[in-house]
């Protein structure tokens, strides 16, 4: 037996292809049940894929590397649920490509931000973090209320998605960058349209800027929403199917 | 490399056959320490796979007889903090303001929970210990938009100001400059009456002439909501304007600036996130840091619905 092992010593490709196998076995074991294990992948009411406008942000928050700072994830530890609230569910990333969970908290995590402080905090706060935080280190994203949302790429950014699995019709696509303006302009044109496709969401100008839609609307709606769906009062987190 | 192995005539150990450019390398054993360790380990992890959650199968996983969880540990910590601070906080939640005023042991369990969150949560608008921002409120000093006894703090709390509360405080200031509601003549006329009723007359001679001419436009536009002496209505969450206290800043431009602008601030709502109690306690703290007000007499109870007739 051991001299069959020697075959392999002696000769590097047959070795290293040996290894290929062995450790792809390891992976998959591990990593294939995942994607049918019924815990990993709990469904809990209140989660929904994000409108466009929502999605926009998420694009701006990945693009300005927020996540390098800020994670967005509870971890089911007294201090942290003492802290940020209820501990982040896996589900409440389902529609999360990539999820932004992260370790790094130089910042403090955002999994819950949503409805915490005003929209007008969020933009003192973007605009010029000392102002609202003295002690902070966040450098200013100021410019973001200058630049307008890129609303040519909208549709492409839900298709992408829905490649990956998030349920966007095909109404919902074509109409991404309606979409996008409607939710920041309350009482606008599409904004009756936007909430019979996206139901009860939260409609307003959130960069107090109501003329323009820009990346400062965007990322706002976007920490506005966080954390924010799932009703905990009613989530039953002691079911035993909910337990891991 | 050959493979023969020979006896080292130095250590008399064995080699292991190989040779690179006349290295050996000797044969000896590993040492027993590191190889009883090492079988140790492997039998740890058979214990571990049948005591904690460890082999994914097909659809689920092996659970382990321990019946470790996460989540389920989680929710016993908390319960136990929770059991720990639940007699205080059920005395706080069920205490009258009278009540605190005669329990120093409350009182001193209310400011301590109260301050921490109010550090995490209230702190980044309106500043450590209260001491308010452009557009946030002071907590610490006696001037209250919404009412400062300790119940009606409590309920701001709960409901929040503007916010997505079904019952949340609300009140909009018309934008007279930007919705060309008034001239720019009459907001100017009208900063100046407002300065002249004001405490800020010390520090800002108004115009008298225009500060009469704005009066008529006040009693016509603000009175509704301020008060005709500029006294403020809690009811509507109108400021006053008697004293020298201003949310958005208290010079000529500014004050003129929020007569154009109208702009007000949001408040969420905190019921959801917060129970009974540790509302309780930051509606106390924030009682406490200098402005709180005593309780107001109780409404009177409404009369009770006339009884229905008995059938017959």
């Amino acid at each position: 037996m051991w001299s069959f092992h020697r075959w392999f010593e002696k000769h590097s490709l047959i070795l290293l292809i040996g290894i290929l196998v062995v450790v792809s076995i390891g992976g998959l074991v591990q990593i294939t049940p995942l994607f049918f294990i019924e815990s990993t992948i709990e469904r809990v009411e209140g989660v929904r894929p994000y409108t466009p406008l929502e999605l926009a942000g998420r694009q701006v928050y990945v693009r300005e590397g927020c996540y390098t700072c800020h994670s967005q994830m509870i971890r089911p530890l007294r201090d942290e649920v003492e802290r940020y609230g209820h501990y982040s569910l896996a589900a409440e990333s389902m529609y999360d490509h990539p999820f932004q969970w992260g370790s790094k908290r130089t910042g403090p995590d955002l999994a819950r931000v949503g409805g915490r402080y005003s929209d007008e905090w969020h933009r003192a706060h973007l605009t010029d973090p000392r102002s609202v935080v003295p002690e902070s280190v966040m450098p200013p994203y100021a410019f973001l209320a200058d630049a307008d949302l890129d609303l040519r790429t909208m549709s492409d950014h839900l298709r992408a998605n829905r490649l990956l699995r998030v349920p966007y019709t095909d109404e919902q696509i074509a109409s991404a960058a309606a979409d996008a303006r409607a939710q920041a302009t309350p009482f606008g044109e599409g904004a009756y349209e936007f909430e019979q496709r996206y139901g009860r969401v939260a409609q307003r100008d959130f960069d107090g800027d109501p003329a323009r839609v820009t990346e400062m609307d965007a990322l706002i709606a976007y920490l506005q929403m966080l954390g924010a769906g799932v009703d905990f009062s009613t989530y039953q987190a002691d079911a035993p199917e909910n337990e891991r | 490399m050959t493979d023969k192995p020979e006896r080292d005539a130095v250590t008399g150990v064995d080699t292991t056959g190989h040779e690179w450019d006349g290295v050996k390398e000797l044969d000896n054993p590993l040492p027993r320490w590191w190889l009883y360790i090492f079988y140790a380990s492997i039998a740890a992890a058979v214990i571990y796979w049948v005591l904690m959650p460890a082999w994914p199968l097909l659809n689920s996983y092996t659970p382990g007889v321990l019946g470790f969880s996460d989540r389920r540990n989680v929710a016993a910590e908390i319960e136990s903090l929770e059991g720990a601070r639940a007699p205080m906080f059920e005395r706080l939640a069920s205490a009258s303001s009278a009540d605190l005023a005669r329990d120093p042991e409350l009182q001193q369990f209310a400011r301590a929970a109260g301050e921490s969150v109010f550090g995490d949560y209230c702190r980044t608008c309106h500043g450590a210990g209260g001491a308010g921002a452009p557009g946030y409120p002071v907590l610490a000093d006696d001037v209250w938009i919404w009412g400062g006894s300790l119940a009606e703090i409590e309920h701001t709390l709960r409901v929040g100001v503007r916010a997505d509360h079904p019952d949340t405080r609300m009140s909009q200031m018309p934008a007279f400059g930007r919705d060309n509601l008034l001239s720019r003549d009459q907001i100017g006329d009208v900063t100046e009456y407002v300065i002249s009723v004001s405490a800020a007359r010390r520090r800002i001679e108004p115009n008298a002439a225009a500060a009469a001419r704005g009066a008529i436009v006040y009693g016509e536009q603000c009175a509704v909501c301020h008060g005709a002496s500029g006294a403020g209505d809690r009811n509507v969450g109108a400021p006053s304007l008697q004293d020298d206290l201003w949310l958005y800043g208290g010079s000529r431009e500014e004050i003129r600036r929020q007569v154009e602008l109208g702009r007000s601030g949001v408040m969420p709502s905190w019921e959801r996130r917060f129970d009974a109690g540790t509302l309780r306690a930051l509606a106390y703290y924030v009682h406490q840091m200098g402005g709180g007000e005593a309780d107001l007499p109780p409404a009177p109870a409404e009369p009770a619905p006339p009884a229905a007739p008995a059938p017959e």
